[in-house]
Formats: C-alpha cells, sequence, structure tokens
C-alpha cells in the first residue's frame, strides 16, 4: 500500500508539470485553433529565466581584504554579490530564494514572449492549414532553442532550491505508516500545491471574471462576439501571453527537480503534446487530467515490481514507452480524448 | 503539374546527368568529396520516399526516421550475420521496413490530421526508446550497432573484403581524378547510392503520374469527397505509407552500406523533422524539390558546420578590429556549432514567405524574368477570339 501510493506522489510532480504545459498548450488551441510546436520552448525560457535572475543577484563585486592575506603576502581577493553588498541579509535572502523570485521575471518575460509571438508571427497562420502552423512554431522552437543555447551552453545547469526546504518529510508517518516508508523531498510537495494553485487560478479566471467569459464565448463561436463588438482579437492575444506565463511559471519552478538545459523544451513538448491528444484537444480540464494520469502511469510503469512483470512477457522498460502506449490506445479507442468535445478536429 | 511525357523524359535524362556528374558541378562549391556526396544521394532517397507521403497525399508524418533507423540495422545485421555484401543488407533493410511501415501506418492511418502526426510521433518516439534501451540485444543500446570481428559472418570466404562491397568492388574506393585544377573524386559508394536514387526518382515520377497518384492527389484535396463518392481511400493511403516507409528503410541500408554502423539518434524525432524540413524547403509535392532540398540541408550541415571563429577571422581581417570581432561574434552564432540556428530561421522563412519551397521559388523568379512576354502572349491569346464575337 504505501510503494503505491509513494508512486502516486511520484508522478505528482511530474505530472504537474504535464498538465500545466499541457494547460497553456490547450489555452491556445482552445482559443486560437492553433497547434503551437514552440510551447515547449516557452517551458524552457521560463526555466532559464531562473537562471538568468540567479546569475544577476550572483554579480560580485571584488574587493581587497588587508587584514588577510595568501602565503605571498598580497591581500585575498573577496568576492562578494553586490545584492548582498546594497542590501545585506535581504540581498543573500534574495539569492537563497532566486528559484521562486525568478517567477516574477518570468510573468513579463513570458507575457511579453507569448505576445510578441502571437503578433507577430502565429497570427498570421490561423487561416492556413494545421500543417503549415505545425511547421513554423517547430523552426521557431528550433530558433529558440539554439539562441538558448548560444548563450548559456549545452550542459544542464542546476539551480538549488531554497535550503530551508531542501531537505524530505516523512509523509507516511503523518498518515499512519511506519517510519520513513514515504520520504517525500518538500521541494515536490511545493510544485504540486504550486500547480495545483495554478490551475485552480487559471479555471477561476476564466469561469468568474468577465474577461474570462468574452474568452470563453470567443472559444464557443468568435464571429458572434466580434459582431457584439467587442475586441475578441485582442483579448486572444492576452490569452496567449497568458498561457505562456502559465507554462514559462511551470518551467521556472520545476528547475530544482531537473537542470535546465536547451533541448528540454523538446522533449517536454512531445510529452504535452500526448497529454493534450489523450485528455482530449480544447479541453481544460481534460489536459489536467490527462498530464496527472499520464504522470502516475509512469512513476507506476517504473516500480521494479511492475518492471519485472513485463520483462517476463518480454516488454522490458516499459516505463519508457508506457505514455506512448497509452496515447496510441486512446487514440485509437476514443479518438476525441478523455473529455474532449466530439467534432473538435476529429475525422 | 501534368507535364507531357516528353517534359518527363528530358526531366530524367538531365536529372541522371546531373546525379551522375555530381563530383564534377559540386567540385567548384567545396562539396565534391565522398562523404559529403553520398549523403546528398542517401537523403534524396529518403527526402523523395517522405514527399509521396506528406507531398502527394497530404499526410504529415512525425515518425519518418523510425524507418531509417530500421533499415541501419537491418543491414548492420546482415553484414553481423552473413558477409560484407550490401546487396543482401538492402534488401532485408526494405523488407524490414516495409513490415514495420505495414504496421505503424496500419494503426496510425486510421485517424488523419494532427492526430495522424500525433500518432506517428509517438510510433517513433517508442522506437526511439525501444531501440535506445529495451532491444539492447538485438540494437546494441547507446553505443549502437556495428560488426565486430567475432561475429559470425558465415559467408565469409578467405578473400573476402572486410568493408561493405558489391562483390568484391568496396564501397569507400575512390578514384581521385585532377580536372581543370580541382581533383574530382569519383567514389563507388556514390555511384552505387545514386544509382538508387536515380531509380527512386523514376518510380516516384511513374507513382505521380499512374492513376493511383491520381488518387493520392485527391485524397489530399478532399478525402471526405471522395469517401462520399463511395472511395475506399484507406489502402491508398496505406500503400502511400508503406511505399515511403521502404524508401526509408532504403537510405538506411543505404547509410549503412556507407558506413557500418546504426544508432539509436538515427530514430529520433528531431530526425524526422529534417527530412519534412527538407521537402519544405525543396518544394512538397514537386518531383525534383526534395531531392534539392536534401542537398541544401545537407550542404549547409556539413559546409555551415565546419565554419569555426577562425575562418571568419579570416574573412573579415580586411576590416578595423572591433567591427571584425563584432561581426564574428555576430555570425558566429549563426555557423559552427549554431549552424541550426541558421536552420531554424530558414526554415521559417520558407514557410511564412515560400510555402512552395525552393522550386516554386524558381518557378516565380522565371515567371517574373520572363513575365512580360508571357503576358503578352496570354494577352494576344486572350483578344483573340474577342474580334470572332
Amino acid at each position: 500500500m504505501d510503494a503505491v501510493l509513494l508512486q502516486v506522489l511520484n508522478g505528482l510532480d511530474k505530472g504537474s508539470a504535464y498538465a500545466l504545459i499541457a494547460l497553456g498548450l490547450t489555452l491556445i488551441f482552445g482559443t486560437l485553433g492553433v497547434v503551437n510546436f514552440a510551447h515547449g520552448a516557452l517551458f524552457m525560457i521560463g526555466a532559464f529565466c531562473a537562471v538568468t535572475l540567479n546569475r544577476i543577484l550572483n554579480i560580485n563585486s571584488i574587493t581587497l581584504d588587508p587584514e588577510r592575506t595568501d602565503f605571498l603576502g598580497n591581500p585575498l581577493q573577496i568576492k562578494t554579490p553586490y545584492v548582498e553588498k546594497w542590501f545585506g541579509s535581504f540581498g543573500s535572502w534574495m539569492i537563497e530564494y532566486s528559484v521562486p523570485l525568478a517567477i516574477l521575471l518570468a510573468i513579463p518575460v513570458m507575457l511579453i514572449a507569448g505576445m510578441v509571438m502571437e503578433r507577430g508571427l502565429i497570427k498570421h497562420f490561423y487561416k492556413r492549414p494545421h500543417a503549415d502552423q505545425i511547421l513554423v512554431t517547430f523552426g521557431l522552437a528550433i530558433v529558440l532553442q539554439e539562441i538558448v543555447k548560444s548563450y548559456f551552453g549545452a550542459n544542464p545547469i542546476s539551480q538549488a532550491a531554497p535550503s530551508a526546504v531542501a531537505g524530505s518529510m516523512d509523509l507516511g508517518v503523518l498518515i499512519g505508516f511506519a517510519e520513513n516508508a514515504i520520504i517525500y523531498p518538500y521541494w515536490r510537495l511545493i510544485y504540486f500545491a504550486f500547480a495545483a494553485t495554478l490551475i485552480g487560478g487559471v479555471f477561476c479566471f476564466l469561469q468568474f471574471t468577465t474577461f474570462g467569459m468574452v474568452v470563453r464565448a470567443g472559444m464557443a463561436d468568435r464571429e458572434t462576439v466580434g459582431l457584439l463588438g467587442i475586441n475578441i482579437d485582442k483579448r486572444f492575444t492576452w490569452m496567449f501571453g497568458l498561457a505562456a506565463v502559465v507554462t514559462g511559471a511551470a518551467g521556472v519552478m520545476y528547475t530544482p527537480i531537473l537542470p535546465p538545459n536547451y533541448h528540454q523544451g523538446m522533449d517536454f513538448l512531445v510529452l504535452s503534446f500526448v497529454v493534450v491528444v489523450v485528455g482530449g484537444m480544447g479541453s481544460l480540464p481534460g489536459a489536467v487530467l490527462a498530464g496527472f494520469m499520464l504522470g502516475i502511469l509512469e512513476s507506476f510503469a517504473s516500480m521494479p515490481e511492475v518492471k519485472g512483470f513485463f520483462e517476463a512477457i518480454f516488454l522490458p522498460s516499459i516505463d519508457q514507452i508506457i505514455i506512448y502506449l497509452a496515447a496510441v490506445f486512446v487514440l485509437l479507442t476514443r479518438p476525441r480524448g478523455l473529455l474532449g468535445r466530439k467534432g473538435v478536429m476529429e475525422d | 503539374m501534368f507535364s507531357s511525357k516528353r517534359n518527363d523524359t528530358i526531366l530524367m535524362i538531365v536529372f541522371t546527368i546531373m546525379v551522375l556528374a555530381g563530383p564534377l558541378i559540386l567540385a567548384p562549391f567545396g562539396a565534391g568529396y565522398p562523404d559529403l556526396l553520398q549523403r546528398f544521394a542517401i537523403y534524396g532517397i529518403f527526402a523523395v520516399g517522405f514527399n509521396i507521403l506528406f507531398g502527394l497525399t497530404g499526410y504529415l508524418s512525425f515518425g519518418h526516421a523510425a524507418f531509417l533507423g530500421v533499415g541501419s540495422y537491418a543491414a548492420v545485421w546482415m553484414f553481423k550475420l552473413l558477409n560484407y555484401n550490401v546487396i543482401p543488407a538492402l534488401i532485408l533493410g526494405v523488407l524490414v521496413s516495409a513490415v514495420f511501415a505495414l504496421i505503424i501506418g496500419y494503426i496510425s492511418l486510421r485517424r488523419s490530421g494532427i492526430y495522424f502526426s500525433i500518432l506517428t510521433l509517438a510510433f517513433a518516439q517508442m522506437s526511439y526508446a525501444m531501440a535506445y534501451s529495451v532491444l539492447t540485444p538485438i540494437t546494441n543500446g547507446e553505443t549502437g550497432l556495428q560488426v565486430y570481428t567475432s561475429d559470425p559472418q558465415y559467408l565469409m570466404s578467405e578473400g573476402s573484403k572486410q568493408v561493405p562491397n558489391l562483390f568484391g568492388l568496396a564501397m569507400n574506393s575512390t578514384q581521385k581524378v585532377e580536372f581543370l585544377g580541382m581533383t574530382l573524386q569519383f567514389n563507388v559508394g556514390f555511384y552505387f547510392a545514386s544509382f538508387f536514387l536515380i531509380a527512386s526518382f523514376y518510380l516516384a515520377m511513374r507513382i505521380f503520374r499512374s492513376p493511383f497518384g491520381m488518387m493520392l492527389r485527391a485524397i489530399k484535396t478532399n478525402q471526405n469527397r471522395l469517401n462520399y463518392t463511395g472511395v475506399n481511400t484507406k489502402p491508398y493511403t496505406l500503400a502511400a505509407f508503406v511505399i515511403s516507409g521502404m524508401y526509408a528503410g532504403l537510405a538506411g541500408a543505404l547509410l549503412a552500406c556507407m558506413d557500418p554502423l546504426a544508432g539509436a539518434e538515427r530514430m529520433q524525432w528531431t530526425a524526422s523533422g529534417e527530412v519534412v524540413l527538407m521537402v519544405i524547403l525543396g518544394g512538397a509535392g514537386t518531383l525534383l524539390g526534395p531531392v534539392l532540398g536534401a542537398g541544401f540541408i545537407k550542404y549547409f550541415e556539413k559546409i555551415f558546420s565546419r565554419i569555426g571563429d577562425n575562418v571568419l577571422e579570416g574573412w573579415f581581417a580586411f576590416l578595423p578590429e572591433p567591427i571584425a570581432n563584432a561581426l564574428v561574434w555576430l555570425l558566429g552564432n549563426f555557423v559552427g556549432e549554431g549552424w541550426h540556428l541558421t536552420l531554424g530561421l530558414l526554415f521559417m522563412l520558407i514557410v511564412i514567405f515560400l510555402p512552395g519551397g525552393l522550386i516554386d521559388g524558381a518557378a516565380r523568379l522565371w515567371r517574373y524574368a520572363t513575365g512580360k512576354s508571357k503576358s503578352s502572349k496570354s494577352a494576344a491569346d486572350g483578344s483573340a477570339p474577342a474580334p470572332a464575337e
């Protein structure tokens, strides 16, 4: 029982990442009807916002310490980050919490990136076939990936979570299992809570604000909303920006779990497309549900017992292909996905 | 689109001459060496095959590299089991990829549009993951499959060559000829591959002109309408899928013939993206486009990735130092390691501004250059019936 629970928990953080990317992807697909292959790149840009902020905060000022000398008698160089020099303990607090603080940087960056992308490129592709949309956004993804590579290098850059939440907690004791049965890192719990909040926030935003109401109406029938005198294009641009922010924030918070590297966008993109298709294209609850389900499914498939069972029937390493297997199964039995509406790109 | 028989014959002859004279034509561009020429021919085959599915039938597959990889693995296995003769390797490569394409196509083609793309992508990623880890006894995992001296090689006799060969004619043997101050390299492997390129091109042309090709075009235009008229489109699309898969398998097997290695990274989905790129760049749905696109991309890959900072510094040495440094830094992002950036930009520009690809661009230029005579001619044609009314 505790092993099963542990796998569910293990699946949650990966599932949260899938769900958040798929949510952003679905927001774009549902509102604009655009298949965005550059969405994984937005996740990657978010992750590199965290790296950038960390680097900015760690810019050093070099001072000489006359008290301490090396063996030749020269004064030692001391590197102090400027923020610590200027703000004292608040500065060191900022460096410590650079990952969560990077969300503040990511929000404007992603908003601008998303809106520029929509206005500058994707706007012209609404009426073109889906194949063209896939191709041009694929090209954009390559470009963004290469730009990031040329500035940050090809190696993953690990980001530390704040030391206050660096450890793990014993979840099992809380709910009556033996000690050390379920040890779980704090940061993964935080990531799950963050994802849940963000997803809830997006749903509330769409459900309870006038803006959200108009956007939902526009998703249902764009022409009519336009005829009512509402500038729906402008709102959709903002929605694109919002989707970019959601994805970027997901990328920022994921950095302590997976060190950012330049091709992570492509890696997540394929998976998140699978998630969206399984959940049903254009369905927001479907994307979230499928994200968590596939994340948990993946972690179950990596259990030694399950792997052993599949190895016995000549399907080893089931954990690496389980998501694709699930996608193929869902697509063939229920092409509209788990919660998809009938008729959305279905034929 | 429907050119006459005479035009086809001319195109075929010109194409054959151009391919066979490849070392001579490409030597001035620094592309006349065997390794690159072989790649031109092989990826040309891959792109021509992909075009039958994407350009003609309109199905965008994002998993075609899987067939390339499968073909490579099958060929290397033939080297391991029999001997270094390339003929069994090619036959097995094509057969295995055909079976593989039949299975994947049968399942994937139950959906169309974006769902088809995702399905093929999922299958290709599955194959990649399996080749990388699961099927290590067959694929040798991340090390890649290669031929060892301890392999059985049952048909290996005393005098047999230790490199891939065609009944004793080694693939890597090259004849160097001095011509007008250039060194021309006539390589057996290139001519072997270009024989298949020409044959593939001819076959593709026949498919384009056949009733089967017409049916594929009709599927691309409006599949629903065909279904309503009572045509079952599934066998046609499946046939197109399997044919293009066999082309990919042939290309993969040829890759293994030139260099008896096969690795999982040949199957990664970015490799599938590359062939899409080739076809788009050259012009989807045209005969010559894919070959042109494949050549372009492989040329860029080899040449752009070789331009290092020192080469750039050599180019801008005549400029004042700060300007030269700035230019080197700026262009350095686009060449060498960063040539993918150029590729991505080129790809975007082509999709945005020239959806018909290079062939379409050339046709536009041609029309622009000869536009006046053409429009005056059509005006004359148009005015001709007017007095009769």
